[in-house]
């Protein structure tokens, strides 16, 4: 089975992350970026399908600046067989709809219009809009199944294990079909050394809207739906309040708390 | 000229990625009740951290290396040790002591027997040459093995066995006095004794100063038996054998020295811009930064000394560099950066005041761990003796 798994090239959550006066978009250029930890687990099931099955081939696709390569390298170096980057300089602040269609003429593209199983994180970490799968499915007219903690694929179709807060439901749904995975449904490995070095050997295409046939004007900030206002940098935590017991900490501490109302 | 290629610093990045991910968060509570992470080991397997100066046909990426092995399991090491020096040395034995001596002596017997679980990390090697009378002077080991009906009968005591005792143990090469040569000196052979071998004594574990984490034993044999084909290399080799597997010791060593280095550079600097005394940070105050510049230049001196070695090393697998450079420079790396990172930890613990005392910082634990560095693979001394021969000074 050739699957396509989609991954987003994220600034890294633990170095200070700010967004660009200019148009309010995420600046990606003054911080380090990684492969969306939640990418890799969609990365890692893939792999590991086509690994029990024994043949197919692992394609991994990101929409993204020039540095999104290294979200690419890093799939690559876990083990995919190769890579699709899709750069243009009219994405930059593309909404979740455009970029959805973008994936989706990419996706195309890179399976010959007929995609077997396609594959995403359950969101990104930096946007965190969680919608991208569900309008990737829509606009390939693929069965969506998405928030899978379980995944098995069968003779023609793919079941999944969803879980909610009152239940979890087993679903299944005929393939070629779009599936996005949580964080549960497995330990995404570390490249290893010889990963590394084959990573470098495997074919990495770069394409333009132009190669997808999408006009410019579909794309970008412009076109989006949506747009952001403003930002506020949220205020620096306030520092904690003491009190000294005097005897009444108990009462006082219960008066804080009811203040609060965490009780 | 004076940086490593991108492929070594894309190693370095996921090295650093499961140090941080998958080995710090637990090092504090391992150290605290001195365990042995068995679980890691097939983990560091799976990144192929055993393997990297492996040929790929017992599961090794050499092949894939271009030639820059032995500086790709330098950086493993360096990372590792960044976070926890105990993990550092069971990398850095286990290849170094336990993987090594089987891959250059071994049959071809012995390493398929042997080396595909220890590449994997399924299984840990160890080493014993020292024992309790006999550390660098080697030619003093009493341990001996008598050949009978085809087995060596092995009889004596190891001291300080790293990786000698873990669950996944699967064999011990152990020197041993086989005979006596010509001139009257004792024939050193060197014999592998596997796991559960009858009459082969794991002791206790030592109560150590520090490497809490790392697995060490005293190993004693008592009529124990193992098949003839168990020599490892040439009867008589052992000694010389072992000597050459030290260089290499001695380069991971500053690797790990590195590792530690780093690490107090960068706690000490992290600490004395968040934590304020008098109104303001304490690494604006003189006293306090001046010493953690120091940490940046011996820093930067092991890192080139280490990495220099290592190429060295590379260059000499390659056939370009001989033996003796290559010794000169490992001891010289192994001097240099063993000192430099007590000296560090001593600077780093000093810039956290009264916390600094305390484990709940990792500096102290790195306090503990460093003064081993001046002692494993040869003490300062024996590098200083190894050092001066090789400048061609007279021997006593």
């Amino acid at each position: 089975m050739n699957i396509v798994v989609c991954v987003k090239y994220v600034p890294d959550a633990q170095s200070d992350r700010s967004f660009r006066d200019s148009d309010r978009t995420v600046d990606r250029d003054g911080v380090d970026g990684l492969l969306s930890e939640l990418d890799e687990y969609a990365v890692e099931e893939a792999l590991k399908i086509v690994e029990a099955a024994g043949e197919g081939e692992v394609t991994v696709l990101t929409v993204g600046p020039e540095a999104a390569a290294n979200a690419i390298k890093k799939a690559l170096q876990m083990g995919a067989d190769r890579g699709v980057h899709v750069e243009d300089e009219a994405i930059h602040g593309s909404d979740a709809a455009a970029t959805s269609l973008v994936l989706a003429e990419a996706v195309r593209k890179a399976t010959g219009g007929t995609p077997e199983l396609v594959m995403t994180g359950m969101s990104s970490t930096d946007g965190v809009m969680g919608v991208v799968p569900a309008m990737l499915a829509e606009r390939l007219g693929l069965p969506q199944v998405t928030y899978a903690s379980e995944l098995t694929v069968g003779e023609g179709t793919v079941t999944i294990r969803r879980d909610g807060d009152t239940a979890s439901e087993t679903i299944e749904a005929s393939l070629p079909a779009l599936v996005s995975v949580t964080d549960q449904i497995n330990e995404p490995r570390y490249p290893s050394f010889k990963g590394i070095m084959a990573a470098k050997k495997k074919p990495v295409e770069q394409w333009g809207l132009a190669d997808l046939g999408i006009d410019t004007s579909q794309v970008g900030l412009d076109a989006a739906w949506t747009s952001v206002v403003s930002v506020t940098k949220r205020p620096p935590r306030a520092q904690g309040q003491i009190v000294a017991d005097e005897g009444d900490g108990g009462s006082r501490l219960a008066e804080f708390l009811a203040g609060q109302k965490f009780i | 000229m004076f940086e490593l290629s991108q492929d070594h610093e894309d190693f370095r990045e996921v090295v650093r990625d499961f140090a941080t991910q998958a080995v710090e968060p637990h090092v504090a509570k391992w150290d605290r009740a001195h365990h042995f992470p068995t679980e890691l080991v097939p983990q560091m397997g799976g990144l192929g951290l055993f393997g990297l100066v492996v040929p790929e046909a017992y599961g090794g990426s050499l092949e894939d290396a271009d030639g820059g092995a032995f500086t790709s399991l330098c950086i493993a090491i360096e990372e590792l040790g960044r976070v926890d020096q105990s993990i550092g040395i069971t990398l850095s034995a286990g290849v170094g002591l336990g993987i090594n001596p089987i891959l250059t002596y071994g049959t071809d017997a012995q390493k398929e027997r042997f080396l595909p679980d220890l590449v994997a990390g399924r299984a840990l090697a160890g080493f014993g040459l020292t024992e309790p009378d006999a550390g660098s002077d080697a030619g003093a080991t009493r341990t001996k093995a008598v050949l009978e009906d085809g087995q060596w009968v092995v009889d004596g005591a190891k001291a300080f066995i790293t990786n000698s005792g873990t669950e996944i143990t699967s064999v011990v090469t152990v020197t041993a006095r086989t005979g006596t040569d010509p001139e009257g000196r004792a024939e050193i052979s060197a014999i592998m004794i596997p796991s559960g071998t009858a009459g082969f004594t794991v002791e206790a574990p030592y109560d150590k100063l520090g490497w809490n984490i790392s697995d060490t034993h005293g190993l004693s044999f008592s009529g124990c038996r193992v098949p003839e084909d168990h020599l490892l290399g040439a009867r008589g080799h052992g000694f010389r054998q072992f000597l050459k597997t030290l260089d290499d010791g001695r380069i991971a060593i500053s690797a790990l020295a590195l590792g530690l280095i780093t690490r107090m550079r960068e706690e000490a600097t992290a600490y004395a811009t968040s934590r304020t005394a008098f109104g303001r940070p304490i690494g604006a105050n003189q006293g306090v930064a001046f010493p953690i510049a120091d940490l940046a230049v011996m820093e930067e001196n092991a890192r080139l000394v280490t990495y220099r070695a290592a190429w060295l090393k590379d260059e000499q697998e390659a056939g370009r560099r001989s033996v003796a450079e290559v010794k000169q420079a490992a001891a010289v790396a192994k001097l240099y950066t063993s000192e430099a990172a007590v000296a560090a930890t001593r600077i780093a613990t000093q810039v956290f005041g009264g916390n600094g005392f305390m484990e709940e910082y990792p500096v102290a634990r790195f306090y503990r761990d460093a003064k081993i560095l001046e002692i494993g693979e040869g003490t300062s001394e024996v590098q200083r003796m190894v050092i001066a021969k090789g400048l061609g000074l007279p021997t006593a």
